[in-house]
């Protein structure tokens, strides 16, 4: 299936290194990620690919003894550039995490969380955008009836759904998650994945995985993530089918991971 | 070499092992006994004195006689002002340490050092401290900025809560902190990731999460500050008062204090000793209730725990 839109770059890193304190985990790493794709990030545990996308909304700096250098540019801004609202990047940049973390509220609140942060939206507004982000998260018909429930009350993979409405809520342009479906059955992730390829006419998602098969079916391109360095890079299809590199192949035939 | 595959320990070996176990269960039951002991001590001597009247009268005849309704009052209004004065500035205090606060800078480290320095402070130094600073320093500075005859610079109740505001400020920071930093590190994420703020996630996420622990932790912290007898001696607790305190300024009689008066301050020791022992056991059932109210909500608290993490 053709992409229906022109290739252009959404995020551009250069040289990007993150350190924890001594501890180069992600070193050097330039690479474009595309507008309206999915892009998967693949590697072992602690190969640098969750850090790689926890610096793409400047999440690390609230790890203490964290440090960046290079860039990421968003448009062709760079984030790190000190006049860069650290704020204004996180509501262009969302984000869904690898356990679901809705807050204690009601169903309703934790879509409206990101709506009220930014002064007063009249309620039929709020009420508006909440119906129209669980529908984009296919949640909107299970929950419907019990939008004011607790949050809590939801299963695993309808938290996890919840999340990336609430993600949407706010009108990002970029998506980021991080390992979505590692906690989910196969049923729940199957949804989540369904949903990415639904979300990507409107938002850049990048996706990092320890679930290869996962990467190969729903993104676009993939990266593969090893000792802190992007190894390779390229279009999905290619990069199972054709790797360039030994350790790639390595990784995605199971021979290490 | 000799094995020993699953034969049982030595007959000797099993000996220590068996008097180990006897003796901490040995002294677990000394304390349980302890507690028994004291409670009972006290129940027994002082719970059939402990009437109507004595709860709602005044004290007569120089304290020997009558009940003890102004160290009641003089009590619970204490606490009351000792917990708006000393629970948000600890508050404020824990918030910083926790949300703001680098563990390596400088400036943390010397606001640790300053509460675990105060939580080191023998309780009579407290109430030297408060005589000195609060009494003499601002109290009478505040007579003299506007003029007083002696109004503030005096002993009185709001000098004493303040003494124990700051009595307890260390163990409500301390536990503050603990409730704060219980909220899940993974519900600031999500909550920073939307777009939020450092303050509107400690407004909207951090603060209603570790409400029912910042409340247990300054009730019992309150509740430890409220048998004190030490620090409100020289600011404010007085042996006998025709009224009740009227206002900020007023002296007030309080339990603990009215405990110490009765067993030592009496013309007869002997007469007053039901009287002992009943304010005994109202000065330890208003601790309990407290301590009652901190554990009913931290069981609150347990079972709403939305995260298992």
């Amino acid at each position: 299936m053709a992409p229906p839109t022109p290739l252009e770059p959404k995020i551009r890193t250069f040289e990007l290194s993150v350190y924890y304190g001594h501890k180069h985990a992600l070193q050097d790493v330039t690479v474009d990620i595309y507008a309206y794709r999915v892009t998967a990030f693949i590697g072992p545990s602690g190969c640098g690919k969750s850090t790689f996308l926890r610096a793409l909304n400047r999440m690390n700096e609230l790890i203490p003894n964290a440090r960046t250098t290079g860039r990421v540019e968003i448009d062709g801004i760079n984030i790190y550039d000190p006049s860069v609202d650290v704020v204004q990047v996180r509501r262009r940049v969302g984000m869904v995490f690898q356990q679901s973390v809705p807050f204690p509220k009601s169903i309703y609140e934790n879509v409206a969380f990101g709506l009220r942060l930014n002064g007063n939206l009249p309620k039929s507004e709020i009420d508006a955008i909440v119906e129209e982000s669980l529908r984009r998260a296919a949640l909107w018909d299970e929950v419907k009836d019990r939008l004011h429930h607790s949050a809590l009350e939801l299963s695993g993979g309808q938290q996890q759904r919840l999340c990336i409405a609430r993600a949407i809520a706010v009108n990002p342009e970029i998506l980021l998650m991080d390992e979505p479906c590692s906690a989910l059955d196969p049923i729940s992730t199957a949804k989540i994945e369904e949903l990415i390829e639904e979300l990507k006419r409107d938002y850049t998602i990048v996706l990092v995985t320890h679930n290869i098969q996962q990467a190969a079916r729903i993104s676009d391109y993939t990266g593969f993530f090893y000792l802190g360095r992007l190894v390779e890079y390229n279009r999905t299809r290619e990069l199972f089918t054709n790797p360039q590199k030994r350790e790639t192949e390595d990784y995605i035939t199971g021979r290490f991971g | 070499m000799v094995r020993y595959g699953f034969r049982k320990e030595s007959g000797e070996q099993a000996l220590i092992g068996l008097g180990f176990v006897g003796i901490t269960l040995l002294a677990a039951l000394c304390v349980f006994g302890l507690s028994v002991g004291l409670l009972g001590h006290f129940a027994i001597g002082g719970l059939p004195h402990v009437t109507w009247e004595f709860l709602t009268e005044a004290p007569r005849n120089n304290n020997t006689e009558g009940g003890i309704f102004p160290a009641i009052y003089g009590t619970v209004l204490l606490v009351i002002l000792m917990s708006i004065l000393g629970v948000p500035i600890g508050t404020l205090t824990a918030i910083y340490l926790a949300e703001y606060s680098r563990e390596d800078s400088r400036l943390t480290r010397w606001v640790r050092f300053g509460v675990n320095t105060l939580a080191g402070v023998p309780s009579i130094v407290f109430g030297l401290f408060g005589l000195g600073f609060f009494v003499q320093f601002v109290g009478k500075g505040i007579d003299r900025v506007f003029g007083l005859e002696l109004v503030w610079g005096k002993p009185a109740i709001i000098w004493a809560a303040a003494t124990l505001a700051v009595l307890t400020l260390p163990v409500v920071i301390v536990s503050v902190e603990e409730a704060l930093r219980s909220v899940p590190r993974q519900l600031r994420e999500a909550s920073l990731a939307l777009g939020a703020t450092r303050w509107q996630t400690i407004r909207r996420v951090v603060l209603p999460h570790a409400f029912t622990g910042i409340l247990t932790g300054s009730i019992l912290a309150v509740s430890r500050g409220a048998g004190e007898v030490a620090p409100i001696m020289f600011v404010g607790a007085a042996y006998s008062l025709p009224e009740l305190p009227k206002s900020l300024t007023s002296q007030f009689m309080e339990l603990g204090y009215h405990l110490f008066v009765l067993s030592t301050q009496s013309p007869d020791v002997e007469v007053t000793r039901p009287l002992q022992y009943a304010t005994t056991v109202v000065l330890l059932l208003t601790t309990f209730a407290l301590n009652l109210v901190a554990v009913l909500l931290r069981l609150r608290m347990r079972r709403r725990r939305p995260l298992t993490l």
